[in-house]
């Protein structure tokens, strides 16, 4: 037996006797400041391994050590830390605060609060949220939430629109969103200013109550006032950038950026390039829509020369290859910035700017887990109002609550209203926030029902709501799922070049796909006339000439208008339909070798 | 009063007739009157429309709750410990056809099923036991000897005879053997090659001391009130060959299809496909309708063989090229059929939806005939 086999960065560097003690010698080092603080190490009894790393690229996260029960960090190190006299990383290099790596937690016994400490724990979490991650971390009151709604925060904070970055006047991201007055939230957590939540944050406080309203937010959907919404809720712009460059080609020919003249082939008309200036590019604060461009561009031709009209050999003209905005967008010229690309191209990238105003069909979400989609956006009259004249800035369907157990979404509510009558924040923070009996009790001094309910009037009759409302402050935030992005609708529109059938997508105008499952419905309900109307009619029908003698598909001379056989050169042939995808069938078997042959028969 | 019915022999089908008869008997002659020409109505109701796509329906009705079934496979606790298929992954062994299920298994009745002794006795009989099982097969490459150990507790156990055993191992390798110590029968053979005195010990460690081959396991569980033998490992064939002393041989059951089909017969598999394929929808407390199992079992069974939904079975023989080649092995059918000069005559749903044509199913069912002058 050799040994434990020690592992350094993942390759082995040898083997030793006493593993146990290499461990020990180690952290004791790392602990002293004789080995920088990065330095992992990994004891496997099972597999007899010892892993150390000193690598790059593992996340590693700060425990309290632990020893004989005592958390090293003390009263008076906290009372220092306080005084700003010691420093987090004076904590570090005293070994009362270690890194560990996910390896080497695999060693650790962590209690996550002070009170169950034993003797055999080895480390003490800082704080006992600390076991959630960023995202999780900055929602309030999880710990009152069923279990799977906090990973759904957790993917949606993602999701929503705020203030990205500070610099993002500056920017040319391809697509960005930008919230109009973002909030910080009244409910935060510790970890907000942390994180760097507080700075730039994602989501506005609305004035909530929990009410349905005329079944405009069943299922999940949301009913917004639209005085809010008027006055900046919700309120996004939408920035996109287009960008193009004066390519070099083989043969020292070069894109060039200008107007392009009628003369070019491939012209869009005059209309497409009104916005734009002498030199080809388009001026800011231009209002832009689908298929104006914004940076004209000529690019050389494909061949020198090309085989003319009546013959012999011209010189091909330049091709237009002009930048347009996409087809469905809209917005205002918003930036036109020209540099040098890295190959030393001419550059010019186009920013346009939106306004997104919410509408109907637009995705919000509150840190619960708790998503829904714009139901109805009510006048404000409309919307119930209590006594002293406040009116909601949305109706929540109150059926979202009890099936999916989200608690700390109604503390939430609780606790933001208590924050905005006093003026000040309230903590959320996961394991360690204000208690709801507090907040109660604080609610209560201000005059209001401690338990958050308020008496509402209904905005269009005027008459009493019999229910007391549940009204608090929650804090929403939009999703980037908007429905003027995504909204799609098809009558007629471009094909595939190959099968004919409609093209596929929404950026492509495409038709909605009437697939396998959808066919079988319709055998299944034997409406044969509609499964073909479907599939034929509304795709790829072509009417193809054949000849009844050799079963071929005859040649349609359109310009002669003579149908002939191609084999037996008979003129007798008959107007067949069928679907193209069916003729390219025929086309393709003819080119694998096999020639198939249609039997024609009176349809009578 | 038979003149009544007999007015009825066309309209109804004899089975729903006779149990009309019987059920009407003590009516007076109006009211059966009424009461028939009510059946015949419901029959009627009943009956499918011409052009009806029972296919489709069919797949769709055994479909739509084969995607709530769990990806589950059942263990049971207790006497018999079997992992056996349940859900989805039994349902699709029964439409692949295995050769052999992941958990084949038969049931056992004997002529007295309220008697346990004896159906323990029996399902002990049955148990098949190897050599291995019971002893330890030494090789003596030296001496050029094959050692039989036998663990004599195990024997005790099974209630096994010492000599027994010996001439069966005798029997095995035609060669005399010896008996050292206690427990030792030793093959002394006069072999040149290790290879020969290795082809011996292979003859000897397939030796079968009692029981049914392939029967693995049989325990004895009550169901309804009985004694029944459940085994681990089919053998129909040799299941069938015991006494009919010892077990009601109308009553053996079995999981294994194939193994129907090779013994009983074509009408014995359908009916335990469509038991087994009820049995798996049952217990998962899905209720599909057995008339479109029974089309399913049917179509897997109507070539005379148990054929596969799928490339190997059903599917890939269906009569029309498009209709082959649109499901799988799309090149592989095209290329056949050219080569064969194959015609399609546009029958199908398939094949008309390539075509373009309307489908020959509901209301795509009918034509028109021109009369001739």
């Amino acid at each position: 037996m050799l040994g434990t086999s020690v592992y350094l960065n993942g390759k082995l560097i040898g083997f030793h006797n006493n593993p146990k003690d290499l461990v020990q010698t180690i952290r004791d080092r790392r602990r002293n400041g004789k080995l920088p603080y990065e330095v992992t190490v990994a004891y496997y009894e099972d597999r007899n391994e010892v892993y150390i790393n000193a690598d790059e690229g593992r996340a590693l996260r700060p425990l309290i050590i632990v020893e004989k029960g005592k958390p090293k960090l003390t009263k008076e190190h906290i009372k220092l830390l306080k005084e700003g006299k010691l420093s987090f990383d004076d904590l570090v290099k005293n070994g009362i605060i270690e890194y560990l790596d996910a390896e080497e937690e695999e060693n650790a016994y962590i209690a996550i609060t002070e009170d169950e400490l034993t003797e055999e724990h080895t480390h003490l979490e800082i704080h006992p949220a600390l076991i959630l991650g960023v995202c999780s971390i900055i929602s309030p009151y999880p710990e009152h939430n069923s279990a799977p709604r906090v990973p759904m925060t957790s993917a949606m904070i993602k999701q929503s629109l705020g203030l990205y970055a500070l610099n993002y006047r500056l920017r040319t991201d391809t697509q960005s969103h930008i919230m109009y007055y973002p909030h910080v939230p009244i409910v935060k957590t510790k970890f907000h200013k942390i994180v760097g939540a507080e700075g730039k944050p994602a989501g506005q406080n609305f004035i909530v109550a929990i009410m349905p309203y005329r079944g405009y937010n069943i299922n999940d959907a949301i009913v917004l006032n639209k005085a809010s919404v008027e006055r900046g809720l919700g309120r996004t712009v939408y920035f996109r950038t287009y960008e193009t460059q004066e390519r070099r080609y083989p043969g020292g020919q070069k894109d060039k950026f200008e107007r392009p003249k009628p003369e070019i082939s491939g012209y869009r008309g005059d209309e497409a390039y009104r916005f734009l200036d002498e030199n080809g590019i388009i001026e800011p604060e231009f209002k832009v829509n689908g298929g104006d461009v914004v940076v004209g561009k000529t690019s050389p031709p494909r061949f020198l020369e090309e085989i003319g009209e009546f013959g012999g050999m011209i010189e091909e003209k330049r091709r237009e290859n002009s930048l347009a905005i996409k087809q469905g967008e809209s917005g205002y010229v918003d930036l036109v910035l020209i540099t040098e690309s890295e190959s030393g191209n001419r550059l010019v990238k186009v920013r346009t700017r939106k306004e997104m105003v919410p509408e109907i069909g637009d995705k919000f979400a509150a840190r619960h887990g708790q998503k829904g989609v714009v139901g109805l956006l009510v006048p404000q009259e409309d919307m119930p109002f209590s006594q002293s004249g406040i009116i909601p800035d949305m109706c929540m369907n109150p059926h979202a609550i009890p099936s999916r157990m989200t608690v700390g979404y109604l503390l939430e509510a609780l606790g933001a209203k208590v924050g905005s009558l006093a003026g000040r924040h309230i903590d959320g923070t996961p394991f360690d926030n204000e208690k709801e009996r507090d907040l109660r009790e604080e609610l209560k001094r201000y005059g209001f029902k401690p338990n958050g309910t308020e008496i509402l009037y209904d905005g269009v009759t005027g008459e009493r709501i019999k229910a007391e409302i549940y009204v608090g402050v929650i804090y929403y935030q939009k999703l980037k799922h908007l429905v003027s992005m995504k909204m799609h609708a098809r009558a007629r529109g471009p094909v595939q070049i190959l099968t004919r059938q409609p093209t596929e997508g929404r950026a492509r105008e495409g038709g909605l796909r009437f697939g396998e499952m959808e066919r079988d419905c319709l055998i299944g309900h034997g409406t044969s006339m509609l499964l073909m109307e479907r599939l034929l009619e509304e795709s790829d029908k072509v009417t193809e000439m054949v000849c009844p003698r050799c079963g071929i598909i005859a040649i349609n001379d359109q310009i002669r208008k003579k149908a002939y056989c191609p084999v037996c050169g008979s003129t007798e042939v008959y107007p067949i339909d069928m679907s193209y995808a069916f003729k390219l069938l025929l086309n393709e078997l003819i080119s694998m070798g096999i020639l198939p042959k249609l039997n024609l028969t009176d349809k009578v | 009063m038979e003149k009544v019915f007999e007015a009825y022999k066309d309209k109804i089908p004899k089975s729903i007739l006779e149990e009309v008869i019987e059920k009407t008997k003590g009516m007076n002659k109006s009211e059966i009157k009424k009461m028939l020409e009510k059946v015949r109505e419901e029959y009627e109701k009943s009956l499918l429309d011409i052009g009806e796509a029972v296919g489709i329906v069919a797949a769709q009705s055994i479909g739509e709750p084969g995607t709530q079934m769990t990806m589950k496979t059942f263990h049971f606790a207790g006497v018999a410990e079997l992992a056996v298929p349940q859900g989805l992954p039994r349902f699709i062994e029964l439409v692949d056809v295995r050769r052999a299920p992941k958990m084949p298994m038969m049931w056992i009745y004997t002529k007295d099923p309220k008697d346990y002794e004896k159906t323990v006795e029996i399902a002990k009989k049955i148990e098949e036991l190897e050599i291995t099982k019971i002893a330890a097969i030494r090789e003596d490459f030296i001496k050029k000897r094959i050692h039989v150990l036998v663990d004599m507790d195990k024997l005790k156990e099974e209630g096994l005879d010492f000599e027994e055993i010996k001439k069966r191992l005798e029997k095995a390798v035609r060669k005399k053997a010896k008996v050292e110590g206690e427990n030792d029968i030793v093959f002394d053979l006069k072999v040149s090659t290790l290879k020969a005195l290795r082809r011996y010990t292979n003859k000897l460690e397939e030796v079968r001391i009692k029981g049914v081959p392939n029967i693995k396991k049989a325990a004895v569980i009550k169901q309804d009130g009985e004694y029944v033998i459940q085994t681990e490992g089919t053998n129909l064939k040799g299941i069938m060959a015991l006494s009919d002393k010892l077990i009601d041989k109308r009553r053996v059951r079995c999981n294994n299809v194939k193994e129907i089909e090779e013994v009983l017969g074509i009408e014995a598999a359908r009916e335990t496909l469509l038991r087994e394929a009820k049995a798996v929808l049952d217990n998962q407390g899905l209720t599909v309708d057995v008339r479109h199992l029974m089309l399913l079992v049917d179509s897997m069974t109507a070539s005379g063989v148990v054929r596969p939904v799928g490339r190997q079975g059903v599917s890939g023989m269906k009569s029309s090229v498009f209709a082959r080649a649109a499901f799988e092995e799309t090149v592989r059918h095209l290329l056949d059929a050219a080569l064969r000069g194959e015609k399609d005559g546009l029958k199908g749903v398939t094949e008309n939806i390539i075509v373009g044509q309307p489908i020959p199913i509901g209301t795509g069912t009918v034509g028109l005939i021109m009369k001739k002058k």
